[in-house]
């Protein structure tokens, strides 16, 4: 008997839906990522914060980042319905209604800022606001089915938690937060179009103009390799200006060149086959890749803290 | 009176789920407004005239 499947699998049912299928409009994964790059943006602004309010400031950029995922299943659950990845989704797979997803979104949108403002100061607020507003309406609604550079623009998006938390602590927007974001910014584009190069049949289904599917795997595979040295070289600049030390160096330096290898390995490849198997490695990588490097910042700090020089 | 069918018994239970939920969600709500109030004060809550 159907009913009985708890498995995320589960048809349309009069029953409604389950909690965990609002929990999954939240996109979880994505918020945990958000969550991690906006506790390393806390951590290392200078000055600290109290820990309860910067827990609670943690706790509102992550509720921000659901309501953008709610936002962004809302509008695209048409989109969503096509591509094999997506097409589980709550509202596609009829387990939630669209204006469910709509309002979920909008309440979380308005509550997390406002519990930003409250909590820290309303340029944090303010920029989170900023934040969603850009990922919902500037890249959902309005560059993902209208632009190939869709995810360069729309990246910036993912790059704003840890410079909305560094806000948070010190209240201004500086050099080093905008470099946190630049990194996340340039880290984007690989990231995303080695993910479409083995799976561009699903945005092309879709519609979606994603580059693979408008410029070609070639010129797809030139701008992975190009993102990757400008990503590299912009991870490099704040040892330059003091704010990563010799182990930030070191690690932006391996990983550097593990990217650019990656990069390369995969513009160099000229099946179809070898060229999914590079994207596909070059995709998981660049997962580890920034982790490391945001936790090789936050290294540096602690053992400055401790006293090691190095 | 009609026996509920297991379809509207899942959909009770899925219900009833949704309201707990709620409500843990609501008083977090209240815990956080009320912590933070608190932390914001600092320690000069205590510390003026009556």
């Amino acid at each position: 008997m159907a009913y009985i499947d708890d498995s995320n699998s589960l048809p349309a049912y009069d029953g409604g839906a389950r909690v965990e299928d609002y929990f999954e409009l939240l996109k979880p994964r994505v918020m945990s990522l958000v969550v991690f790059t906006a506790a390393i943006g806390m951590l290392l602004a200078p000055g600290g914060i109290n820990p309860v309010i910067g827990f609670i400031a943690i706790l509102a950029i992550a509720i921000a980042g659901g309501a953008s995922g709610a936002l962004n299943m809302w509008y695209d659950s048409d989109i969503d319905a096509v591509m094999s990845r997506t097409a589980n989704r709550p509202i596609p797979a009829g387990r939630i209604e669209r204006d469910h997803a709509l309002a979920l979104g909008l309440v979380l949108s308005v509550f997390s800022v406002v519990l930003l403002g409250l909590a820290t100061n309303w340029l944090a607020a303010g920029l989170l606001a900023f934040t969603i507003f850009f990922y919902a309406v500037i890249y959902t609604m309005w560059l993902k089915r209208s632009t190939p550079q869709n995810i360069v623009i729309g990246g910036a998006a993912g790059a704003f938690p840890p410079m909305v938390a560094w806000a948070a602590v010190t209240g201004t927007v500086s050099l080093e937060s905008c470099l946190l974001f630049l990194i996340i910014f340039f880290w984007t584009p690989p990231h995303f179009w080695a993910l479409a190069l083995y799976k561009q049949s699903d945005y092309g289904a879709a519609g979606i103009p994603m580059l693979p599917n408008v410029a070609g795997n070639d010129a797809t595979k030139l701008q992975i390799l190009v993102y990757s040295l400008v990503l590299v070289a912009t991870t490099l600049v704040p040892g330059f200006i003091g704010f990563g030390g010799v182990i930030y160096m070191a690690a932006a330096a391996v990983l550097g060149l593990s990217f650019l290898w990656f990069a390369w390995r995969l513009f160099r490849t000229r099946d179809d086959k070898a060229m999914r198997k590079a994207g596909r490695s070059l995709f998981t990588f660049s997962l580890s890749y920034l982790a490391i490097i945001f936790l090789a910042l936050l290294a540096d700090r602690v053992a400055g803290y401790l006293g090691v020089s190095l | 009176m009609t026996v509920p069918g297991p379809q509207d018994e899942e959909a009770l239970k899925r219900r009833r789920r949704r309201s707990i939920v709620l409500g843990i969600v609501l008083g977090a709500l209240v815990l956080i407004f009320y912590v933070l109030t608190i932390v914001k004060m600092g320690p000069g809550v205590l510390n003026r005239d009556l």
